[in-house]
């Protein structure tokens, strides 16, 4: 059987905060005068998706002390609050999926819900765990960065909100404090923005991306052409990343093929990607600008 | 830790590491050995139970997160029916089609199949095999357990049928989208 490392299951925000702020700093919130002892980080445990396969041991350090979220209501629930739509941390696939706020109001999150896992993934994994745990091959985070998303995180010292294109520090490492909690993210509302989405896979379900890729963009019609440009990658970098070689040559443009063949060629121009288990590089490479040539194409009906 | 859950609609009670998998609990604490241990990732989907309604893998719950809850496995088919011989009307189709050959990821399978048909899912070839996508199946090449699933949705009387809604018919056509 995995390691059974110990589990701590609050009941509120406030609890998981000052068990967090312990962990931080030793000692500090013990009783009177107890001897300061070592900090062992806490690892949040939300679905689980990705938390319980390191506790079978096979892909690093085991985590050492967990803390479990799913009694944590404050992070739940799919919500539209003036000029952003807010989904709680804990927000699983499926009900991504079902959501009619959401598709209404961001639809490429719907499509990239429906293609993670399968359906014992999407009943579980969260999108503050997608983003929480950092994957470069997050199906998520492209749309997030796309969408010019942000991550509402908090912890007893206060709420703070991070942007998207922030958050992603280097290879699985985050902008989050070792006292802070992911809560929700914000999305703000496209208002006429276009977000496209799409992931390429070994097989339809239950496949890790081999290239994950979303575009946005507000379109002004014949004259003025696309402005606010976002393409975003996964598993093309230590990162999800924005490429701003790519969003530069679409910006103020048509859907064209000249447009495309622009774009696609600074994209590719301007990744690069690894060869892994999973893809070569030279395959990314080439099937990320396909796609946002793909994309384009498609948005300009030719 | 003590955890109190409900199993195939008994009480169970087990004192085991709040960590501890709901897969090794069934299996190892209250010697339900239905539930099969395939990759333990997640990726393989021989653990599938249903939780709460929905299906998950077992080997990615940790048994603290099932407190308090419903917990459905492959034991529990036969419980919840009344017919002459005792089985599901999807063990019986599994039965009958031969969709079981080495049989290790059969109860999974059943599992799942089990939460897609109580979610109002009908007998449509895509919608299914978009269900059963998380279960690997080594030796049927899946034609026959699709033939046993949509057999029993074809003449099953939803439950609710009002759960087969719009959103339904959307997720499946997303499902048929072709990647890139």
């Amino acid at each position: 059987m995995p390691a059974e490392p110990p589990v701590q299951s609050p009941r509120s925000l406030a609890e998981a905060y000052a068990l967090l702020e312990s962990a931080v700093a030793p000692g500090a919130s013990g009783a009177s005068g107890a001897p300061a002892t070592p900090a062992t980080p806490l690892t949040p445990i939300a679905g689980g998706t990705d938390v319980m396969v390191r506790i079978t041991g096979e892909l690093g350090p085991i985590p050492e002390r967990l803390l479990d979220l799913s009694r944590l209501d404050e992070l739940t629930g799919i919500s539209l609050e003036p000029g952003r739509l807010v989904i709680g941390a804990r927000t699983t696939y499926h009900e991504i999926r079902r959501s009619a706020l959401v598709r209404e109001h961001l639809p490429a999150l719907v499509e990239m819900a429906a293609t993670v896992g399968a359906a014992q993934i999407q009943n579980r994994g969260t999108i503050g765990g997608n983003v929480a745990n950092a994957s470069p091959a997050g199906d998520s985070l492209p749309v997030l960065l796309a969408a010019d998303a942000s991550v509402l995180v908090g912890s007893a010292r206060g709420e703070r909100l991070i942007a998207a294109a922030d958050f992603f520090v280097s290879y699985r490492r985050t902008a989050l404090a070792p006292d802070e909690l992911i809560l929700a993210i914000h999305v703000p509302l496209p208002g006429g923005r276009v977000v496209r989405f799409r992931k390429v896979g070994t097989r339809r379900a239950q496949a890790i991306s081999k290239v994950v890729l979303a575009l946005a963009y507000r379109d002004h019609g014949a004259a003025a052409g696309w402005s606010d440009v976002r393409v975003a990658l996964g598993s093309v970098a230590p990162v999800p990343l924005r490429v701003a070689a790519a969003e530069a040559a679409l910006e103020g443009a048509r859907p064209t093929p000249e447009a495309a063949d622009r774009a696609a060629e600074a994209l590719a121009a301007s990744i690069t990607p690894i060869d892994d288990v999973r893809s070569t590089a030279d395959y990314r490479r080439i099937v990320a600008a396909r796609i946002l040539h793909r994309l384009i194409r498609e948005q300009g009906g030719w | 830790m003590s955890y109190r859950f409900l199993v195939n609609g008994a009480p169970a009670e087990v004192e085991v590491p709040g960590m501890r998998r709901l897969l090794d609990v069934l299996r190892e604490d209250l010697a339900l050995t239905g539930t099969k241990e395939g990759c333990g990732e997640g990726e393989c989907g021989a653990c599938s139970v249903i939780l709460d309604g929905q299906v998950v893998a077992a080997c990615l719950v940790p048994i603290c997160q099932v407190d308090g809850r419903i917990v459905r496995t492959v034991e529990g088919l036969s419980l919840a029916v009344r017919s002459t011989d005792g089985l599901d009307a999807l063990q019986e189709a599994f039965l009958v089609h031969g969709a079981a050959q080495c049989g290790i990821c059969t109860p999974g399978m059943l599992m799942a199949a089990r939460a897609y048909l109580d979610g109002g899912g009908g007998p449509d070839e895509l919608a299914i095999r978009e269900a059963i996508s998380g279960n690997l199946c080594r030796c049927t090449g899946y034609t026959k357990i699709v033939d046993a699933i949509a057999a029993v949705a074809a003449h099953a009387t939803p439950a609710t049928p009002a759960a087969h809604t719009a959103h339904d018919a959307r997720d499946e056509r997303d499902a048929r989208d072709e990647p890139a």
